[in-house]
């Protein structure tokens, strides 16, 4: 596979259609957080993680927690890209006898790391991951890729407050920052802002992106390679829906999939993106 | 010698410490009650204080049984068990190999009352399919269990007690996970009884065999996996079925003997625990008024039997 930033792009837009097109199969799902997750996750998964068939089940894997579970479409995407999960298989997600379940579910499919979807858990899941490479000295990094909806979770206050104190360096949080929730705009139901002041109070080494932007996404996580004894924090601001222009909307395609006419709209408006 | 459960399982998660390198022990600010101390002593770099953080606890120790560990989480229990959904999700749902050590459970706690109590933990704990849950009755089950329980590889709950409990096993006890224990032989009923109430089911038993009753009676240790053929089989030999715990009537070992009978054996049943919420007293006023010390356990079962 081709990693270099044009082509995982281009790859993303490609991963766009399977996302579209599964959820439409699924018949419901959550295609917003999906979207905007998915350059992130592109990145992420294939220059940093690293994942390949061959290392999922390495114990010194580098290890991405996907907290925000509704937006696992786009983790399974990668997946299949990725060739750790056939790509027909895709189009079984959240149906009975599948291993794509509707959230992650690491009995099901080890690759998911851990069951999430409830939400607010996964950053205390990856700090977890993350103590145990410290304790062992080991050089795997733990990624935690989350939403910001979940971030009004007490809980991720808890592991906020409580990674810096274990100096948990190897930790990189990725928010998937695209403003909104079932309910409304995120800021207008829990408003997270100044949200970076407040990280860096907490003692975390913090950076704020544009998580569509393939340059900056690496720059950042390159930055987030080094080790200064704070965990790292990168707020990505995304667009709910990115690349389908009906869907960029804050809060509407937050938990619906298309109907037939909606997901070939959207499959031809991506398609054309890549001729 | 009396002694707490607690304590017995703080000496001996200290002492496998040296020979399970895996094992790891997390608190929430109550080391010096759990006893988790013990370890954190000996083995520092294996110990981590979360604070009062026991959401996170949770959550840590699920990521570090996921990435190879064997994590015990200690608190009271009322605390830990309580921060049930990320239990459920983070622990059980994902497989995370955490034994979650719940201390201070049932009303004999005392004085601190009932927001300290661990009253309803088993039956949460019940509903998730792969939670085994042990309660032992004295210290040598507390740390056969121990030992058990750091060469188990699924989700587990060890319940505890702060008080300290008689001995009702002598040196010659073997644990064997998921088995009914039978202590004492009788064929008019059948109690069965868990944790730190055991002993007083088995001296009302004798008491009341002074009165003509030919009781058994039967130490659940292993909670879930519940032993089914034993429980149905004992119910067919004796015709009356009793429970004795401190915890609530709903769902505990109660609860769970209940819902196995209806299935398999129907069976006239009383179950002897907790109806109501806790409240502050000592624990042997506590006992007394709740009807869970010897006198108000053989009060409840004369009446049963004579019904």
């Amino acid at each position: 596979m081709d990693l270099t930033l044009p082509a995982l792009q281009r790859s993303a837009q490609e991963m766009r259609i399977d996302i579209i097109k599964m959820l439409h199969a699924a018949g419901s799902g959550h295609p917003g957080g999906s979207l905007s997750l998915i350059d992130i996750l592109t990145v992420l998964m294939t220059r940093y993680v690293k994942r390949t068939p061959e290392n999922v089940e390495d114990p010194d894997r580098h290890r991405m927690v996907l907290s925000k579970g509704h937006g696992v479409p786009a983790l399974y995407a990668v997946l299949a890209k990725l060739g750790v999960i056939p790509h027909d298989e895709l189009m079984t997600l959240r149906r009975v006898d599948s291993r794509l379940q509707g959230h992650p579910h690491n009995a099901s499919l080890f690759a998911a790391e851990a069951s999430t979807g409830s939400l607010g858990q996964g950053l205390s899941i990856a700090q977890g991951m993350a103590m145990t490479a410290k304790l062992d000295s080991k050089p795997y990094k733990v990624y935690c890729v989350m939403g910001d909806g979940e971030t009004q979770e007490g809980q991720v206050w808890e592991a906020l407050l409580s990674a810096p104190m274990f100096k948990l360096d190897n930790l990189v949080v990725i928010l998937d920052y695209n403003k909104g929730q079932i309910d409304g705009p995120t800021n207008d139901i829990v408003n997270l802002e100044p949200l970076a002041d407040k990280l860096r109070a907490f003692n975390w080494d913090v950076q704020e992106i544009d998580g569509h932007d393939f340059e900056a996404i690496d720059a950042a996580l390159e930055k987030a390679q080094g080790y200064g004894g704070r965990p790292h924090f990168i707020i990505a601001h995304t667009v709910k829906g990115k690349g389908v222009s009906f869907m960029e909307d804050p809060t509407e395609w937050h938990g619906k999939a298309p109907n037939d006419e909606q997901a070939a709209a959207a499959v031809k408006e991506l398609e054309a993106t890549l001729n | 010698m009396a002694k707490a459960t607690r304590v017995s399982f703080g000496e001996e998660l200290a002492a496998i410490g040296a020979t399970h390198p895996d094992v790891v022990v997390f608190d929430a600010d109550l080391s010096k009650s759990t006893q988790s101390w013990m370890f954190a002593e000996k083995y520092p770099q294996r110990f981590f204080e979360m604070g009062i953080q026991e959401h996170n606890m949770i959550g840590a120790a699920a990521g570090m049984a996921l990435s190879g560990k064997k994590p015990f989480i200690c608190s009271f229990s009322t605390f830990v068990v309580g921060r049930f959904e990320v239990i459920r999700m983070s622990i059980g749902y994902s497989e995370a190999n955490v034994t979650v050590v719940g201390t201070h459970c049932g009303v004999a706690i005392g004085e601190d009352g009932y927001s300290q109590m661990a009253l309803e933990d088993i039956a949460l704990m019940r509903t998730l399919p792969n939670m085994a849950i042990i309660q032992p009755a004295d210290d040598r089950e507390a740390r056969a269990a121990v030992r058990f329980l750091a060469e188990y590889d699924q989700p587990a709950f060890l319940r505890l007690t702060r008080q300290g409990l008689e001995e009702v096993h002598d040196d010659n006890y073997t644990f064997e996970f998921g088995k009914a224990d039978e202590l004492r032989g009788g064929k008019d009923a059948v109690i069965f009884a868990t944790g730190g109430v055991l002993h007083n089911a088995l001296q009302a038993a004798e008491e009341l065999a002074a009165e003509g009753l030919d009781l058994r009676v039967v130490n659940i240790h292993t909670i879930a996996p519940l032993d089914v053929d034993y429980v149905v089989r004992a119910a067919k030999e004796t015709g009356r079925v009793i429970t004795v715990e401190d915890h609530s009537v709903v769902g505990g070992l109660g609860g769970a003997v209940a819902e196995t009978l209806a299935e398999h054996q129907p069976t006239l049943m009383k179950r002897i625990g907790m109806h109501s919420y806790g409240r502050s007293g000592t624990p042997k006023d506590l006992y007394t008024h709740y009807e869970l010390d010897k006198d108000g356990v053989k009060k409840q079962i004369a009446a049963f039997m004579k019904g």
